[in-house]
C-alpha cells in the first residue's frame, strides 16, 4: 500500500515537470533510409513522372506537450536527384533546372507548426531551392511513434506540398500541365537520448 | 587496289578514313545542336537517338579501321617529310584513333549510367556494362564534351597540315588519301 502511494507520488512529480518526458530531439533516419523525399510532376499532362532525392539529412524537435514549438530542418543534396533515367537526371541537374554546381544544397527550415485534433498538422517553413528562399506550407500527418525493436524510440511523419517551379526560378518549358511539382515526404526520426 | 601498299593507301582505307571523318564532324555538330533543343522541339527525342545509334556504329567502323590498318602494309611517310613532321604526324594519328574511341566510350557511359542499354536504331541494343557509379552520367558527360572538342581541334590541325602539304609543299600527302594508286 505504502509502496504504491510512493510510486504514484513519484509518477505525479515526474509527469508534472514540464517537458521532461516529452520534448526531444530526433535525427531523421536517412542512414537506415527510413526517410524519403519524393517528387511527382505530370508528363505532358498524360501521366505522372516520379523521382526522389537520395541524399539529405535533417533533425527535428517534437514536444508532445507543446507540439506548436516543434521545429525541423532538412538539407538536401540536389545532385542526388534520381528519376530512374540517367540522361534525364543529367538534364535535371544542369542549367535548365536545378543547376546543382551553383546550388548544391536545398534547405528547409521550419517557422511554425500547428497540430489539429485528427493527427494532421500544418508545417510552415522556408524552402531554399535553386538559390531562391520562399515560405512554403506542408500538410503533415503524424503517423506514429514508439519504441523500436532495437532499444530506440522513433517518431514519424508524412507530408505533402506543391511547389510552382517558376517560384524557384525554374522556367524551362515542360508544358502547361507541368508547371507544379508535388512533393511527398516521409520522415522517421530516432530520438536522441 | 583495295589493300594498302608501302607507298599508298588502298580504297578500303581511303573510304574508311573519309567515312569516319565525316561521321565524326556530323556527330559533333549534331551533339552541339541537340543539347540545346527544348522540350517541345520535334527533334528533342529523335536527335539524341540518332546521335547514339550512329555513335555505336562509328565505334564499330573505327575498330574495323584499326583491324584493317594492322593487317595491311603501312604506307611509309613521303621522303620529303622531315623526321619531326613524321613523329608529329604519327602521334597525331594515334590520338585521332584514341580520342574518338574515348569520346564514344564516355558517351556510352552517359546513356548506360543507370543500367539502361543503348538502342541502335531499331536494329539492336548494346547493354550497360559499367553503371551505377555516383553521378556517372555527369562525369561521363563532362569528359564526353571536353574530349569531343579536343578531337575536333586536333582533326582541324590534321586537316590544315594536309592542306599545307598540298598547297605549300606541293607533295602527295593529301592526294594519297584521295585516290588509290598503284605506283
Amino acid at each position: 500500500m505504502k509502496t504504491r502511494t510512493l510510486t504514484a507520488a513519484l509518477l505525479a512529480t515526474v509527469l508534472s515537470v514540464p517537458g521532461l518526458a516529452a520534448a526531444a530531439d530526433y535525427v531523421i533516419d536517412t542512414k537506415g533510409s527510413h526517410a524519403f523525399i519524393q517528387f511527382r510532376i505530370p508528363h505532358l499532362g498524360y501521366s505522372m513522372l516520379l523521382g526522389r532525392f537520395n541524399e539529405f539529412e535533417g533533425t527535428f524537435n517534437y514536444d508532445e506537450d507543446r507540439p506548436g514549438e516543434s521545429s525541423v530542418e532538412v538539407v538536401i543534396q540536389t545532385a542526388s536527384i534520381d528519376s530512374n533515367h540517367a540522361e534525364r537526371d543529367k538534364h535535371l541537374r544542369g542549367e535548365d533546372f536545378l543547376e546543382v554546381d551553383k546550388y548544391p544544397e536545398a534547405r528547409f527550415v521550419s517557422t511554425g507548426f500547428s497540430e489539429n485534433d485528427d493527427g494532421t498538422a500544418t508545417l510552415e517553413g522556408e524552402l531554399t531551392l535553386h538559390g531562391v528562399t520562399r515560405p512554403i506550407t506542408i500538410e503533415v500527418e503524424h503517423m506514429g511513434h514508439g519504441p523500436d525493436p532495437w532499444g530506440g524510440y522513433r517518431r514519424g511523419f508524412t507530408g505533402t506540398t506543391t511547389l510552382k517551379l517558376a517560384d524557384f526560378n525554374i522556367d524551362y518549358d515542360l508544358g502547361p500541365a507541368s508547371r507544379e511539382v508535388e512533393l511527398f515526404l516521409s520522415v522517421e526520426g530516432i530520438r536522441q537520448e | 587496289m583495295l589493300r594498302n601498299t608501302s607507298t599508298g593507301y588502298g580504297w578500303i582505307s581511303i573510304l574508311l578514313h573519309w567515312l569516319v571523318a565525316f561521321v565524326i564532324i556530323g556527330l559533333f555538330a549534331l551533339g552541339l545542336w541537340m543539347t540545346d533543343l527544348t522540350y517541345y522541339d520535334p527533334w528533342y527525342r529523335e536527335a539524341p537517338a540518332i546521335h547514339k545509334s550512329v555513335g555505336i556504329l562509328l565505334f564499330l567502323a573505327i575498330l574495323l579501321r584499326l583491324a584493317w590498318r594492322w593487317s595491311n602494309p603501312r604506307p611509309v611517310p613521303l621522303s620529303n617529310h622531315k623526321p619531326w613532321e613524321q613523329r608529329l604526324a604519327h602521334w597525331t594519328h594515334v590520338m585521332l584513333y584514341a580520342l574518338p574511341l574515348l569520346v564514344m566510350v564516355s558517351g556510352y557511359l552517359i546513356s548506360t549510367a543507370e543500367g539502361r542499354p543503348v538502342e541502335v536504331f531499331d536494329w539492336f541494343s548494346v547493354p550497360a556494362t559499367f553503371s551505377g557509379y555516383e553521378q556517372q552520367e555527369d562525369i561521363a558527360g563532362e569528359i564526353h564534351e571536353i574530349l569531343a572538342f579536343i578531337l575536333i581541334g586536333l582533326a582541324s590541325v590534321h586537316a590544315l597540315a594536309a592542306l599545307k602539304h598540298h598547297f605549300i609543299d606541293r607533295d602527295r600527302t593529301l592526294r594519297r588519301m584521295l585516290r588509290s594508286r598503284t605506283d
